[in-house]
Formats: structure tokens, C-alpha cells, sequence
């Protein structure tokens, strides 16, 4: 594996295990303070539309989201797991444009697990002032239009 | 059990029972006798179909409708549905075409539902064709009554119905023309989720402004929608249709209210206040408008984001609930950013709407363990006029009068 590919792989890895296994309020470190999250739909991606499921404009706004969705929301508990492979990328800027699949699987409490979501990641890497690869765009666009209930985690 | 035998709770409409949510006998005469009877459903927005040839699916009750805007303009509303053997001759959720064909025999419908093709008409080589006598005429996609107003679509299956204007009721269509003024509307984009909960629910949850106060943090915390703001809750004269009007507090602000509402932070703080950076758009002081129309549409306007949400039924224990976000064609590219923003507080993952979708999940689970028992809905008393607050559920006492009436219950 090059030393690229272990890099950007290693920073996907800490993306998922932040997510499913947390702590969740560690996952905004991985954006840069400019940084987008941004959760869309393929049908509206596809129609040109700019309305996201989630959107978060900077790092302050990702800390927003994960502060609400571990202390604010109303959720019937869940798990999520997060699969992300086949990831392609190309040099960009000092940084990475990457595409990469991605499966999002939730289980909620007493009910069998099930594919929540099926998509594919449009995002940018760049280096931080510390040299660490870190999300400046992450689009996480989703093959379904619609969403299973709620979309309580990011995707 | 059948839907004969249903027998409604002897107090009156401050009792909800609970088979209305889960009986199919009861689902069934919905969908004929609500969505397939003389009401008016919202379709969509003429801007999701704006040129000559586009054209969207939708769905009433659980018909799958086609919008279709014709060659010389004008919207028309069908059913998706092959005069032939009844296969679905529209596949795509949206998209452009020229003509509808049915995948199986090829017949040919126009965007306005009229049948200009039957291969084999005539037969081959003098055999087969169809009899002399058959018409095209009498054999096209069935044709819904449309009414637009201000860009929005409504058709309906009745062949007999009031216009629009007089449906909506003269407080209703102040309401609803205070979002569609007539402006050229800019589609943001549309958001859609399976809610696993019966379609009334979606319906009680806008029609019940109680919950807000207690259930969702943010509207609470930030001063969005609270029973200390002054507030109203009014219904046309049938108590079908319902709005939720209200005006936006002090922000953060401890009340003789917020001692009761477990959900109040007052400490809780935005490290990105964008999200709640709101500009007035609208004439009169309320900041925020939730209208139900019955029997599908909730029309939003919570701070910068307006939003139409269609109920799409998917038998008694779960339906779709389609959201069209959209602004003005006026709008500037700050204000369409947002608009954009604002719509983080709604939608399948909506800081305020997320906490409904989870609760009706709870409430569809709940209900299904014992049909035989009933909701209590007294807040606010047990009549059903409009009240000058929001500490509530007059709303939901009014739709279920005007249900009953309907389903002969």
C-alpha cells in the first residue's frame, strides 16, 4: 500500500470508529475549522437541488450537530456502522480529492440490524497546521431519497 | 373486525381510540372514502415542473398520480395507471417525456392522458386488431380535477368538488397565500422518510403545538415556538383544516413557563449562531405558520425555511412523508444560503422535526399493544374553537369532529 493510500485509509478508519463507536465529539477534529459536512440525497444532487439532510457550514456548526445529537435529540437508541471502501482519490492542492463507497448499517435497540444507507463520498483532504490529513469537504451522498424514519448520525 | 362495527369512544372527540391507527378495515375506508373522496390533495409545486413535458410522480392515499405539464402549459393530473392491464406507465419519480407508454403492449398516452397509440390497432396482414368499435377516446389514463393556486397543485379523484378557494375557507386561504403570495417559487430541494407510524399522526403532531413546549429542546431553548409566546391556534369552519400561528420570544429567556419544561437549556449555546440567524419576510408579526391542509399537506414556515410536506399512506402502520423545500425566485443568494442553513431545523434529520419522526415511531409501537383503549386529548378543554394560545389540542379535537363525519364514525 502506498504511503498515500494508508494515510487517507487511516484517517477513514478513525471517520467510522468516531462514529460508531465513539466518542462522537471527537469526530469534528478530523475538519479542518473551515471545514463542510454536508449529508445529501443522490436524487437532489442529480436535479441540481442544493438542499441537504444535514448541513454543516464549518466546524463550529459539526460541533453543533454532534453536541445535539448526543445531548438534545429524542432518539430511540441505535447503533450505527459505518463501511467505506473502494476508495479512489487523486492529488489536489497538497491535499486529496477522494471517492469512496460507503454502507451505513443501524441497529436499533431489540430490532435486528438493517442497511440504513447506501452511497458514495465526494471529499476533500487537506493538511492542517500540524501536517495531520484532515476533511475540508465531506459529502456523504446517499443512493436512496428516502431516509429509514430519521437520520440521527451523520452518514 | 370490520369497520361496521367500530364504535367511538361515548365521551366524544377528547377520546381518540386507538384502532384508528391500526385497524385495516378503518385504512381502507380512508383511502376511498378521504383520499379517493371529495377532497382536494396537494400534488406539488408548478416549480417542480416548469417547462412543457416535465413531470413528477406523487401519490394520494395510494394511488401513484402523474403531474404532467402538457405542450400548451396547463398541469394535468393522472392516474398511473394503463387503461389496458393496469400497469404503472410511469416508472420515474420525475423527469421529462413526450408521450406515457406502458411497458407491456406499448400503449401510448399524451402528457394530458389521452391515448394516441394501440400497436397491432389493425391487426397484421388482415388478422387480430381490435374490434371496429374501439375508441381511443374512451380508453385513456383517468384524468384527475386539478386546481393550482399561486403555484401549487392540488387534484382530486371526486367528480364533484367545491373549488379550492372555498375548501381552504376564507381564514385558511389567508394563511396559505401569506407563503404563496403569487411569487415565482425556487425549489430548494425535497427530502423524503418512512415514518413506520399511521398517517394521522403526522397530521396530530402539527395539530398538537403542547407537545413543542416539552418534547423539542431547540424550539424551546432558542424561543422558536413556545406556549409563553403569543400564539394562536384557529381552524376552518369544518375543522379539517388547521394552523399554528406564532410569534417568536425573548431568546433564551427564563418565564413562569420554562420551570415546566424539562427541555429548557438556558445555557445552551450555538458555537455556530448562523443557524439561527432569521430575517423577517412576511408582512404581519408571526414568525412562524404550520398549516395542515387536509387530507395531505402541511404547509411550514419556521423562521427562513419554508417547506410544503405531502402524506403519502403506506397502509395503517407507516406512511412517507415528502418535503418540497423551496423560496422565491427573488431571493438572494444570502438568503437562499439561509434558507438552505434553516433547513438543518427540519427534515428527516431536522433538529426540531427528528425528535417527531422517532416519537410517532414510539406512538405507532404503543398504540398497536391494546386498539381498545383511547388517547385523552383535553388540553386546552374539550371543544374544538379556535383559542388564542397555544397550551392546546383543540386542533386535533376539530379534525377528528370533521373525521367522523367523513368516515361515518
Amino acid at each position: 500500500m502506498s504511503p498515500a493510500r494508508e494515510e487517507i485509509e487511516t484517517l477513514y478508519a478513525r471517520h467510522a470508529e468516531l462514529l460508531d463507536e465513539g466518542p462522537i465529539s471527537e469526530w469534528p477534529s478530523l475538519f479542518v475549522e473551515d471545514g463542510l459536512y454536508k449529508a445529501v440525497t443522490r436524487e437532489n444532487s442529480d436535479r441540481g437541488w442544493p438542499l441537504a439532510l444535514m448541513l454543516c457550514e464549518s466546524r463550529a456548526a459539526i460541533e453543533d450537530r454532534v453536541y445535539a445529537i448526543e445531548h438534545l435529540a429524542l432518539k430511540i437508541p441505535r447503533r450505527v456502522r459505518h463501511l467505506v471502501s473502494t476508495i479512489a482519490f487523486s492529488a489536489e492542492n497538497g491535499g486529496y480529492r477522494v471517492k469512496a463507497n460507503f454502507a451505513v448499517f443501524e441497529t436499533l435497540e431489540g430490532e435486528p440490524t438493517v442497511c440504513f444507507a447506501a452511497g458514495r463520498y465526494h471529499d476533500a483532504l487537506v493538511r492542517d497546521g500540524a501536517g495531520a490529513l484532515r476533511f475540508r469537504e465531506k459529502v456523504s451522498i446517499a443512493d436512496s431519497a428516502i431516509v429509514r424514519n430519521s437520520l440521527v448520525y451523520p452518514l | 373486525m370490520s369497520v361496521h362495527s367500530r364504535v367511538w369512544p361515548a365521551q366524544g372527540v377528547h377520546r381518540v381510540p386507538y384502532w384508528v391507527y391500526a385497524d385495516e378495515s378503518v385504512y381502507a375506508r380512508e383511502l376511498e372514502g378521504i383520499f379517493k373522496g371529495p377532497s382536494w390533495s396537494f400534488v406539488g409545486l408548478e416549480a417542480e415542473i416548469p417547462s412543457p413535458g416535465d413531470f413528477k410522480r406523487a401519490q394520494i392515499g395510494e394511488a401513484s398520480v402523474i403531474a404532467a405539464r402538457g405542450r400548451e402549459g396547463a398541469v394535468h393530473v393522472l392516474l398511473n395507471q394503463c387503461a389496458h392491464r393496469g400497469l404503472q406507465v410511469c416508472r420515474q419519480d420525475y423527469g421529462q417525456a413526450r408521450v406515457f407508454q406502458c411497458p407491456y403492449h406499448q400503449w401510448t398516452y399524451r402528457l394530458d392522458g389521452d391515448l394516441t397509440g394501440v400497436p397491432f390497432a389493425k391487426g397484421v396482414d388482415g388478422k387480430g386488431g381490435m374490434p371496429d368499435d374501439f375508441e381511443r377516446c374512451e380508453h385513456g389514463l383517468r384524468k384527475l380535477k386539478v386546481a393550482t393556486r399561486h403555484g401549487a397543485v392540488f387534484a382530486s379523484f371526486a367528480d364533484e368538488i367545491e373549488p379550492l378557494e372555498a375548501y381552504l375557507g376564507p381564514k385558511m386561504l389567508a394563511l396559505f397565500d401569506r407563503v404563496f403570495t403569487g411569487a415565482r417559487l425556487r425549489i430548494l430541494g425535497v427530502s423524503r422518510q418512512r415514518i413506520p407510524a399511521n398517517w394521522k399522526l403526522m397530521f396530530e403532531n402539527i395539530k398538537d403545538p403542547y407537545h413543542a413546549s416539552l418534547l423539542h429542546v431547540f424550539l424551546v431553548t432558542f424561543g422558536l415556538f413556545r406556549v409563553d409566546n403569543p400564539s394562536r391556534t384557529e381552524m376552518d369552519a369544518t375543522g379539517r383544516h388547521s394552523a399554528l400561528i406564532s410569534r417568536r420570544g425573548g431568546d433564551r429567556t427564563a418565564t413562569s413557563a420554562t420551570g415546566e419544561m424539562a427541555s429548557f437549556r438556558e445555557e445552551l449555546k450555538l458555537k455556530d449562531p448562523m443557524l439561527l440567524d432569521i430575517v423577517k419576510e412576511f408582512p404581519d408579526p408571526a414568525t412562524v405558520v404550520m398549516q395542515t391542509i387536509w387530507p395531505n399537506l402541511i404547509v411550514q414556515q419556521q423562521a427562513n425555511t419554508l417547506a410544503t410536506r405531502q402524506i403519502a399512506p403506506r397502509g395503517p402502520g407507516a406512511f412517507d412523508l415528502n418535503w418540497t423545500f423551496f423560496g422565491y425566485e427573488r431571493d438572494d443568494a444570502a438568503m437562499t444560503a439561509r434558507r438552505l442553513r434553516h433547513a438543518n431545523l427540519m427534515g428527516p434529520a431536522g433538529f426540531v422535526s427528528l425528535d417527531d419522526s422517532e416519537v410517532m415511531d414510539l406512538a405507532q409501537r404503543g398504540i398497536r399493544q391494546d386498539e381498545d383503549r383511547a388517547a385523552v386529548v383535553e388540553m386546552g378543554g374539550r371543544g374544538t374553537e379556535d383559542q388564542d394560545h397555544i397550551v392546546t389540542e383543540t386542533a386535533i379535537r376539530a379534525f377528528y369532529a370533521y373525521y367522523r363525519q367523513v368516515m361515518g364514525l
